[in-house]
């Protein structure tokens, strides 16, 4: 079984809904990274979706922009970012690690040897937000080769037949875009989130994570009512963009928002 | 090499947008059904004579369509070599091949019931297209364009708020037409149900650099018929500047069949190919995914965009649009490259020579012509689309000797 499967076939023993933070990797910089994934794990997270830095990050609002300027102004790789799930992995065998990005720094490596790489370093799954199944065949292969889950989004947008086709190329969980817009936007609608999620689970056996609007312990916890799991990226790295120069409080900033999600969404 | 098909007008994009392995649809999920739906109405609006009408119609009586083939005689003699004619996309309303695309994406988005469009400009050329027919058909109007082009381009900036458009600073990377595009397709991301994105060249996903190729086809169709009708001949060669590519595929694509033609697309070599400053990724990049296609790309190493350099905003862009990399990859059509220095001395030479003050961008297609023909014999000819007129860059060019407007 995989680490994702684990995950969340332990939560669902207790009834609880995955907590899945995001950061960018090597936001501010590379040495800050590790210690905040294992602060993350410490304060409550379950699973750690890890950004890749891209220059051209469109599916991204202003916050998670920034993170990739910020990162990509020291150069983070695709390498550097496999040695930081690696170092992770020293300390942590358990917690799965999503990279979540772009295709283009994927493709330049080359789908295998980025594959056989990600698995090496003890990474669980890929989602690119500019590869849609239509185009993610051989990428959807080769990462299954190497035991690497292959997230997919699905969006307010998505048709029936979408859900369906997306639903069976996806593993490890399924991610719903929770709205109409890009990551850190406002205005969730909790009512129309409920009612997609339950047409995507007439369509798949897999947990379903939400993301996207989810800025604060309110939202987080109404959508952990309904969602498998929730994944919370802006407001989070806006905390580590208030204190760049101030690791120490990066660390104790962040674990204490994900600290107050995870009660809200346990309680 | 891939091979070439037999036809190749007609052969490219297939059913899922792809030239060859370049094009596609790498967009993100929520844009996946408005991608299709455009897909959709497209298809039907093609087939629609009534769809085709309104357009031949807003072609010919608003942008003044068709558009002259001149014989630039004087700028021939004084070259050398063979004569060089010039398809005359300058004299457009507007200014520029841009507003070909511009009618019909408006004419498409009335269509589809959209109250808003939005769109990306570099040189603002685009820009200002898409303003005018949105000021036409009382479209709300969103213009993205980098801090770097607003500042180089003020007076496409004001001509575009003169239109009602409200002009968005990019400022995120490097404030040029590839930030522009990144934030306008967030913005369409974002707003979906009422808003039509008017792309402005043959890039992005599926089906734009097709729909925006057929709209712009209407040059090469025309200056097929006008150089054997006008002239009595066809064209030994054509030449013409690629950036994001659609004046060059809008003149190219209605001969890529004439196979005794050579075909030259020129992009910006900035200060020297060597010198890693330019915007010239179909001869110096390597294939890569941006802006929701597969194509030639300007990138480092690790896969990031890196930034361009080019003296004309409208060729400041780092990739190219599918077709051409598919083009390049055939073999159809040859990719070469104009320094700052060539593409100015063609301007300035143009201008004294033949009373025609032509665009920075459609400069860089000059100067390679002016080289091309110095080789070929005074019998023979050169066609090249002078995409846009000049006048946008007088600041630019003014600058450069030290003046200031």
């Amino acid at each position: 079984m995989s680490r994702i499967q684990n995950t969340f076939s332990r939560l669902r023993e207790h009834n609880r809904c995955a907590l899945i933070p995001f950061i960018t990797a090597g936001d501010p910089d590379a040495s800050v990274t590790v210690p905040l994934m294992h602060a993350m794990v410490d304060a409550g997270a379950n699973i750690i979706e890890l950004g890749v830095p891209f220059s051209d990050p469109m599916a991204d609002g202003p916050v998670i922009q920034q993170a990739s300027e910020r990162a990509l102004l020291h150069h983070t790789s695709v390498r550097d970012v496999l040695e930081m799930v690696r170092h992770f992995r020293e300390k942590d065998a358990e917690t799965p690690v999503v990279l979540m990005g772009y295709l283009n720094p994927i493709e330049i490596t080359g789908y295998e040897k980025f594959a056989q790489a990600a698995a090496t370093a003890g990474v669980d799954s890929v989602l690119t937000v500019d590869l849609p199944p239509e185009e993610a065949e051989d990428f959807t292969r080769i990462m299954r080769q190497k035991d690497i889950d292959t997230i997919f989004l699905l969006a307010p947008t998505s048709t029936t037949e979408r859900i369906e086709r997306i639903c069976a190329v996806s593993s490890g969980f399924v991610y719903y875009v929770s709205v109409k817009g890009v990551t850190g936007s406002s205005s969730l609608d909790i009512t129309a989130v409920t009612a997609k999620l339950n047409t995507i689970r007439l369509h798949t056996a897999l947990p379903v994570g939400v993301g996207f609007g989810i800025k604060d312990a309110a939202t987080a916890k109404l959508m952990a009512a309904t969602a498998d799991a929730v994944i919370v990226g802006s407001a989070l790295v806006s905390r580590i963009a208030a204190h760049q120069d101030n690791p120490a409080a990066i660390l104790s900033e962040v674990s204490e928002l994900l600290a107050a999600i995870r009660k809200a969404i346990d309680e | 090499m891939p091979e070439q098909p037999d036809h190749l007008i007609g052969s490219m994009p297939d059913a899922a947008g792809h030239f060859g392995i370049y094009g596609g649809i790498f967009a993100s999920e929520t844009l996946m059904a408005p991608l299709a739906e455009l897909t959709e109405a497209y298809d039907t609006a093609m087939q629609d004579s009534q769809f085709q009408a309104e357009l031949d119609a807003d072609l010919q009586h608003y942008v003044g369509r068709p558009s002259p083939i001149y014989h630039a005689e004087r700028w021939s003699r004084e070259n050398g070599g063979a004569q060089i004619y010039l398809k005359r996309e300058d004299l457009n309303h507007t200014g520029a091949h841009k507003v070909n695309n511009t009618v019909g994406q408006a004419l498409l988005a009335r269509r589809m019931g959209k109250t808003r469009v939005i769109a990306e400009t570099g040189a603002g050329q685009h820009g200002v297209a898409t303003a005018t027919v949105a000021a036409r058909f009382g479209l709300k109007c969103v213009v993205y364009m980098g801090e770097v082009d607003i500042k180089r381009q003020e007076a496409n900036v004001y001509r575009m708020r003169l239109l009602g458009a409200e002009v968005r600073s990019v400022k995120s990377g490097s404030q040029t037409l590839k930030d522009a595009l990144n934030e306008a397709m967030r913005d369409w991301v974002t707003h979906v149900d009422d808003t039509f994105y008017i792309i402005g060249t043959v890039a992005g996903p599926h089906p734009y650099p097709a729909m925006v190729r057929d709209f712009q086809a209407v040059i090469g169709r025309e200056a097929r018929q006008q150089m054997q009708q006008d002239y009595h001949i066809m064209p030994d060669a054509l030449v013409a500047c690629v950036g994001g590519g659609s004046n060059a595929i809008g003149l190219f694509y209605p001969f890529l069949d004439d196979r005794e033609i050579a075909i030259y697309g020129v992009e910006a070599a900035g200060e020297g190919l060597a010198s890693g400053k330019h915007a010239a990724p179909l001869c110096a990049g390597r294939p890569g995914v941006l802006h929701g296609n597969r194509t030639y790309l300007m990138e480092d190493d690790g896969g990031q965009i890196i930034e361009t350099h080019s003296i004309s905003a409208g060729l400041d862009y780092p990739g190219v649009g599918p077709e051409h990399a598919w083009l390049k990859d055939i073999g159809r059509v040859k990719y070469v490259a104009a320094t700052d220095d060539e593409a100015l001395d063609a301007f300035h030479t143009l201008t004294l020579t033949e009373g025609i003050i032509p665009a920075l961008e459609s400069s860089h297609a000059l100067a390679w012509a002016a080289k091309l023909a110095r080789d070929m014999p005074a019998d023979q000819s050169v066609l090249v689309n002078l995409s846009g007129r000049g006048d946008k860059d007088m600041h630019t060019v003014a600058a450069l000797d030290g003046l200031t407007l």
